[in-house]
């Protein structure tokens, strides 16, 4: 019935590197912390783009290399399996603080060792005050920081820790040219350069850096030669003998020179791939279109019948494995909000080519095997879809999603390219663009996109118009006046938008802060070597060395807005069957409802500290008291919290709904997100770009809902924020078409740093060809009308719940988070809980 | 008044319908049944009176009278879905034949619209009330539940006569007519019984296809909200080896056979 294309027969070689991998918990290791350190120490007088390319020579010639069994791809950045390495000169208190509860959280555990944490104390105390975060916070306006770390208005917080990372550098010109190439073109701009020019300086030492850094690459590359060759000689198996040998051949003469077959194509990507994650900390490295840059040399391979097509899909697979031995720990709160060892590394097939037509190979068919040969979190896998993309490439991505592993994502080519040109990309970049991360699209080797650069929980402005910018006792965003003498709806959501913009604002110069304290402490010569036109301009990604350059910060809660917003509109204002007084009462008292969870015991342990700091005398007996009031609402008398109840059911069944079709609730969902995204784009940042908004919270909705009181929408406090642009949780109730309907009402090409839409299956509507038939038509009917990204969970609510009971049977049971996949025993059980919560569209 | 003004009693819409008929369809659910087959998984649509119907433990009420204007919108809010998968809308029941000229213009406003139009019925009604529709139909889903008039009136209610000769009359009125047989253990899931359903279908001209849909029991738990009984209780669903089996049976007639819609 089905005729799926290119399904071919997955190697033995790869279940068993997949076990392998994932036989332990992963390890923090100290290595690479130990030598950054080291050759800190040694380079202190130096400017910093050398001291950041002699630390990486030092790291990559000391750094312990291995080869797995079984491998055909080589290179670890760590010795254990999905190991990570730490990066002190980014931040390290964080991880210091945790490294006594890093391997028992709840969210992404690592396992360290006794002898790591006591070496990593040790080079710890040298980085006080010198570490880019230090940087970053001292350069921030007071009150931004304070709305961020204090208040959690918005979280910059990715790169106020961590590297950038977000990019898709030109893997390309490594497979052509050989970092050899790289380094002569380094080499010509500096012979160009005139000795008169003002920034001769700063070119100079950027361009040794670039080429100094390419050396110890090639170094890198040949220790694992060397190394293959001792394994080779000792290898009693012919077969594994031969593999051996080529390996090391391969790292002989990849990633210096250019590649010369499939096999050494495939071995250079993955160094790139894994040396841009060893220079910094940043995450979401993503390979971008692999189909179309590594197309030629398997088509050279497959024409002189060098190699088969299983052979060449074999080594797709190890590669498929290999990206997901790259780890990275993160601190506890933002192990929440990325949850599931993310890395989002993304690779992305088909779509147009820059002249406009179909670009969709053979290895756009067979990185989606790879996809199910491998079903593993990464890479984030992407397709690419516009009205030439062949049916028989959309059947087969429809029978990746059957699988329930999440991927691939589906993006809309007809919406993005003319999205990103608005910002200013020629048309043939725009056409070539891939999606870096979760969902952010940008044109590859060109940009320094910036695209995760904060969180913006969109409700919090909204608490701020009932307090009157008050939170926690501060005063920490305007007066935009009593909201019980507010006379008209258009009065409250001008207040609304007045506290959104003071904290955009303020958004903008923390982005601003970190961003300047990267170009000065972390600058990345490795890095900015492949992304045009650091070479020509003689600087780094860093510093604005990029053709286009972005930040890109996301907004979130779009429903919950939206839908509170309106019965504000209708209850109050329309009807007037709730006083405005009375909302504001509601929402203080959670809706007359108990709070649950984790939530109850902080706001427990909160109402116990302000006790005591007014001198009331707190034992167990009292916290017992406080705690049960806190679950059980005890503390508001039974009239009024039966009169909140009943406002909570007049919300729930009387006022309209984002995501039902509704038109005029979908077109008010438009202007409560342009009011985010049309605010944003006003900015600037220190690199010569624009901020763009994104509209989508990684996982994020969780852990800033968990810091949300309730809003007027009929959330109850602390629960999960609406993902993404998708209606809030069990809001839709009309069933896929009627959801995507009302999502590609909005404005989606405004918020060009990406858009998300979850939807959720039961495997039983992918059955069969009628079923994948029918699902594509649902993607491509959502795309006709504008829809720019679509992602499925396709998996039954009883194979999660038993997951959550038995979570040792599932050890890689990957779910769709929020624009990347995770492993779903990893997740933290209020996301795990989220995840199964979403509606399940019925039919 | 036009046709649009035309007044009829339903009791839901579907929309994403992906199982009856082709492509992304719209269903519109009409009120009422001349038949009372034991493993309908609709009991709320049997009886035409508007009913309250007890669901997780919320009274909820079961029928609404609406006008062909009032509902069309709500049919054409996914037009670009039937476009891209050549869908459209669905009348089913309850048995549409019972508001035969709700059912017509409803179908000829679907038309006057460029929709593709079906219907899921039994077609146990008077041929004037099907020569009604047939104008404005793309395509008759057609049940034929059992060859043998005794048994068919003991699990549903009515003898299979008018049907059987009906069928005839729609195919050879050139509409498109596909036949379904919903699969029941006890009732009808033998091979001779299918065997004998199938073949029949193939001496209907122009039929090519015949849909075997298995026995569920997904609308169980409504007739208690109903406050009746579940006649099949017990029954288990055929098994897939079944089914399959059943299925190589049906095709033995020639048809395009398949299991489910």
């Amino acid at each position: 019935m089905e005729n799926i294309k290119f399904v071919i027969e997955k190697s033995a070689r790869i279940d068993k590197l997949v076990n392998d991998l994932y036989e332990k918990m992963p390890e923090i290791e100290s290595a690479r912390g130990l030598l950054v350190t080291e050759s800190y120490k040694a380079t202190e007088a130096l400017p910093i783009i050398s001291r950041r390319r002699a630390a990486f020579a030092h790291i990559l010639r000391n750094i312990p290399i291995v080869i797995r069994d079984n491998e055909l791809i080589v290179g670890s950045a760590t010795v254990a399996p999905r190991g990570c390495q730490v990066f002190p000169e980014y931040s390290y208190e964080w991880l210091e603080a945790e490294f006594d509860t890093v391997a028992t959280r709840a969210a992404d555990p690592f396992y360290i060792s006794e002898k790591t944490k006591e070496q990593l104390r040790g080079a710890y105390p040298y980085w006080k005050g010198k570490t880019n975060s230090d940087l970053a916070k001292s350069l921030m306006a007071p009150e931004a920081y304070e709305a961020f770390v204090t208040h959690g208005m918005f979280t910059p917080g990715n790169y106020f820790y961590n590297g950038i990372g977000h990019v898709n550098v030109n893997y390309e010109k490594v497979l052509q040219k050989g970092y050899r190439g790289i380094m002569a073109e380094a080499q010509a701009a500096l012979n160009k350069l005139d000795v008169a020019d003002p920034e001769y300086a700063q070119r100079t030492n950027f361009l040794n850096a670039v080429i100094e850094s390419c050396e110890a690459v090639v170094e890198y590359a040949r220790r694992y030669a060397v190394l293959a060759r001792e394994k080779a000689k000792k290898e009693k198996c012919p077969i594994r003998k031969a593999e051996l040998e080529k390996i090391a051949l391969n790292c002989m003469h990849v990633p210096e020179f250019p590649a010369a077959d499939f096999h050494e194509a495939c071995q250079s990507f993955w160094f790139v791939q894994l040396l841009l994650q060893i220079e910094s900390s940043g995450h979401s490295i993503s390979p971008g279109r692999f189909d179309q840059y590594m197309y030629p040399y398997y088509k050279k391979d497959i024409e002189a019948g060098k190699i088969t097509q299983e052979q060449a899909q074999e080594l797709i697979d190890c590669i498929w494995v290999k990206l997901n031995d790259i780890n990275k720990v993160r601190d506890a709160g933002s192990a929440d909000g990325f949850a599931g060892y993310g890395m989002f590394q993304n690779l992305i097939v088909g779509g147009q080519n820059i002249h406009g037509l179909d670009a969709t190979n053979d290895l756009s068919y067979m990185c989606l095997e790879a996809a199910m040969h491998v079903p593993l979190p990464q890479p984030s896998i992407s397709v690419r879809v516009w009205n030439g993309t062949p049916q028989d490439f959309m059947l087969k991505a429809a029978a990746l999603t059957r699988l329930g592993t999440g991927l691939p994502a589906y993006y809309n080519d007809e919406v993005i390219i003319p999205s990103i040109m608005s910002r200013g990309l020629t048309l043939e970049d725009a056409r070539d663009y891939c999606i870096i991360g979760c969902v952010e699209p940008q044109k590859g080797s060109k940009t320094d996109g910036w695209h995760d650069a904060a969180f913006f929980n969109m409700c919090r402005p909204l608490e701020l118009v009932f307090s009157r910018g008050v939170d926690k006792g501060v005063q920490i965003g305007p007066d935009t006046g009593d909201v019980t003498q507010m006379k008209t709806f258009e009065e409250f959501f001008e207040a609304y938008k007045t506290q959104q913009r003071y904290f955009i604002k303020l958004l903008v110069n923390a982005n601003n802060a970190i961003d300047v304290a990267h170009a000065t402490r972390c600058p990345l010569p490795f890095q900015s070597c492949m992304v045009d036109d650091c070479i020509g301009r003689g600087k780094s990604l860093q510093e604005g060395g990029a053709i286009y350059n972005f930040t890109g910060p996301q907004g979130f809660g779009i429903a919950n807005n939206t839908d509170g917003l309106l019965a504000i509109k209708k209850l109050v204002f329309e009807d007037k069957s709730v006083s405005m007084e009375e909302m504001r009462a509601a929402l203080n008292a959670n809706f007359g409802y108990g709070i649950k969870g984790a939530a109850a015991e902080r706001i427990t342990g909160e109402i116990a500290y302000q006790l005591a700091q007014q001198g009331i005398e707190i034992d167990e007996n009292v916290v017992r008291t406080i705690h049960e009031e806190v679950t059980t609402a005890g503390g508001i008398e039974s009239s009024k919290k039966a009169r909140y109840q009943e406002i909570k059911r007049l919300i729930d069944e009387t006022c309209p709904k984002y995501g039902n079709d509704i038109y005029e609730a979908d077109m008010f969902a438009r202007e409560v997100a342009n009011s985010y995204t049309k605010e944003v784009e006003k900015y600037k940042n220190p690199r010569g770009g624009i901020f763009q908004a994104g509209l989508y919270p990684v996982s994020a909705n969780v852990p800033l809902g968990a810091q949300t009181g309730a809003t007027p929408d009929g959330r109850l406090a602390y629960t999960p924020v609406a993902d993404g642009i998708g209606p809030a949780s069990g809001r839709d109730v009309k069933g896929p078409t009627a959801t995507a309907n009302s999502v590609a009402r909005l404005e989606q090409d405004v918020a060009s740093n990406g858009t998300l839409l979850n939807q959720k299956f039961h495997p039983s509507a992918l059955a069969g060809l009628s079923g994948l038939t029918k699902f594509v038509a649902l993607i491509r009917s959502y795309f006709d009308q504008k829809g720019m990204h679509m992602q499925f969970n396709v998996v039954t609510r009883e194979t999660l719940l038993d997951a959550q009971k038995n979570p040792e049977k599932y050890k890689t049971l990957v779910v769709r988070v929020a624009g990347y996949s995770a492993l779903f025993t990893t997740l933290s059980r209020s996301l795990q809980d989220d995840i199964i919560n979403r509606t399940q569209q019925g039919f | 008044m036009t046709h649009y003004g035309t007044k009829g009693r339903i009791f839901n819409i579907q929309r994403f319908s992906i199982h009856d008929g082709p492509g992304i369809r719209t269903i519109v659910f009409f009120k009422g049944c001349f038949m009372r087959c034991a493993w309908c998984c609709n009991p709320e649509s049997q009886s035409y009176e508007i009913q309250t119907l007890v669901e997780n433990g919320k009274e909820k009420i079961v029928g609404k009278d609406v006008t062909v204007e009032e509902i069309l919108p709500e049919i054409l809010a996914d037009q670009t879905y039937y476009r891209r998968s050549g869908g459209g809308v669905t009348l089913s029941g309850g048995e549409i034949l019972g508001q035969p000229e709700f059912a017509r213009d409803l179908l000829r406003a679907c038309k006057e619209c460029g929709l593709h139009t079906a219907v899921e019925s039994t077609a146990n009604a008077p041929f004037e009330k099907i020569e009604m529709i047939l104008p404005y139909l793309d395509l008759y889903l057609m049940d034929i539940k059992h060859m043998d008039s005794a048994k068919h009136k003991e699990f549903t209610g009515a003898g299979n006569e008018r049907i059987l000769a009906n069928a005839r009359g729609i195919a050879e009125s050139g509409v498109q007519l596909i036949i379904r047989t919903p699969v029941v253990p006890g009732f009808n899931d033998t091979p001779e019984e299918i065997k004998a359903i199938a073949k029949f279908a193939a001496t209907l001209p122009g039929v090519r296809e015949h849909h075997l849909l298995p026995y569920h029991r997904l609308g169980q738990d409504k007739y208690a909200g109903l406050g009746r009984n579940y006649a099949l209780k017990g029954v288990e669903p055929p098994e897939k080896e079944r089914m399959e089996y059943l299925l190589s049976v049906a095709e033995e007639s020639g048809l395009r056979c398949q299991i489910g819609g």
